[in-house]
């Protein structure tokens, strides 16, 4: 199986994080790793995740920020 | 009790809970002095401070408007408490300030922002009916933006002290609220506060201020947003935000109804004209521009007092287009708009409609 692939949404605006994870879930990527560095993007991206069926994986950086890891569930 | 009510902000109920608190209060500011269908209005309240601070002359809209600090300094709090206070900036900065100008001017063709729109409506006034057409319309173009690449590119971390300086505002607006110092030459203001008309109708300092804390701080929380909500149940199919619109609504449409301050119909609404074209394309621009810079004006102050000196940025772009607003003529009055109001709405559409084509990535 290939790599993750890596999504940096890290520093955009609502919903830029919703619309890229969605973009890589539509390309197919069903193995994902998506960079966000507020509490608001975690929570959405989670949110959008979680309503197209894909168990959200998510661990914090000490720097605040979190990276999230979808995959199918 | 404290993480209990904590846990239902930050879950699904959030913020319809938000939506709720807001729509049973800001009738109530209205009952207890706030101008009419203008409990609470994000665009109104920030011109009111323009006015106070002398940044436009027009007499009747000066006020330093306590909730708007309450709203900053409540999001502060809530983000220290929970470990979400961020400073951030540097996602074009000078584009977020004057879509913060333009923002404010479409508002001001309207007399509205989307909170107040959505409490005109919950109050009968049916004019709101076309700024809320404006506001989807204006929604949906900014939609398309998004889907096709709109950025306004990525904010940075920024140091800690960097973002206390809009708490530090908020905090200095409400001193100069209560002491009411004057600057100008011969003891003439500012601060100026109005001695009759909206800026003159004001609720009690000390219960303003607590709703705005208040809202400020279940806002953070529940990530409310005005113009998200629609945005994102459009492109999304995310009815997340949206309940929390309308619980707004229901909730001070029954408010309105017990404090009898529903009076519907076009004619004779308070701080509103009957101009249909201009109520809606007022607010096409403010709801294009909202969706551009990430959020309703609510949302930008909220999230100005979690450290995002971007939506610090959009604010003072406000303040400044709402100076401009009244300085050269564009702001409308109940007699319908200003001399330059319509002119000066499709120029911030040309700004919008060149920043939504001109600033995309390829993704």
């Amino acid at each position: 199986m290939s790599e993750a692939k890596i999504v940096d949404a890290r520093g955009l605006s609502c919903p830029q994080p919703v619309i890229l994870t969605k973009k890589a879930l539509d390309e197919g990527h069903n193995d994902l790793e998506v960079l966000v560095d507020t509490v608001t993007s975690r929570l959405n991206v989670e949110r959008f995740a979680k309503s197209k069926g894909y168990s959200v994986n998510v661990e914090e950086y000490e720097d605040g920020g979190f990276k999230l890891h979808l995959s199918k569930a | 009790m404290f993480s209990y009510v904590n846990r239902w902000l930050v879950g699904r109920f959030g913020p319809a809970l938000t939506g709720l608190f807001v729509g049973v209060f800001a009738p109530i500011l209205t009952f207890l002095g706030n101008p009419g269908n203008m409990g609470i209005c994000v665009a109104c309240f920030t011109r009111d401070v323009a006015g106070a601070l002398g940044l436009h002359r027009a007499a009747v809209v000066q006020y330093l408007r306590p909730e708007l600090s309450g709203f900053i300094l409540g999001s502060f709090l809530a983000s220290l408490v929970y470990k979400e206070y961020r400073p951030r900036s540097g996602s074009s900065p000078l584009i977020r300030f004057f879509l913060g100008f333009f923002a404010m001017i479409g508002a001001l063709v309207f007399l509205g922002c989307p909170w107040r729109t959505y409490l005109r409506l919950s109050a009968g006034d049916l004019n709101a009916l076309f700024g809320l057409g404006g506001l989807v319309v204006g929604i949906l173009i900014g939609i398309y933006f998004l889907w096709n690449g709109f950025t306004l590119g990525k904010s940075l971390p920024n140091k800690a002290s960097s973002g206390l300086v809009m708490p530090i505002v908020a905090v200095v607006l409400l001193v100069w609220d209560i002491t009411k110092p004057l600057f100008g030459p011969g003891g003439t203001g500012p601060i100026f506060f109005s001695v009759k008309g909206p800026g003159a109708q004001a609720a009690p300092i000390l219960i303003s201020l607590a709703v705005g804390l208040a809202v400020g701080w279940l806002a953070q929380r529940s990530r409310f947003c005005t113009v998200g909500a629609i945005r994102d149940f459009v492109m999304l199919k995310d009815g997340h935000l949206l309940k929390g619109v309308l619980a707004f609504i229901v909730a001070a449409f029954v408010t309105n109804l017990l404090l009898g301050q529903f009076h519907l119909g076009f004619e004779g609404q308070p701080v509103a004209h009957t101009n249909s074209l201009w109520n809606f394309m007022g607010m096409v621009l403010s709801g294009l521009a909202f969706t551009l810079a990430g959020g309703c004006p609510g949302r930008q102050f909220i999230m100005s007092g979690e450290g995002d000196g971007d939506a610090a940025i959009f604010i003072l772009g406000m303040l400044v287009g709402a100076g401009f607003a009244h300085n050269f003529s564009l702001a409308s009055s109940p007699a319908g708009p200003g001399a330059f109001g319509p002119i000066a709405t499709i120029v911030g559409m040309v700004f919008c409609l060149i920043v939504g084509f001109t600033m995309r990535e390829e993704v």
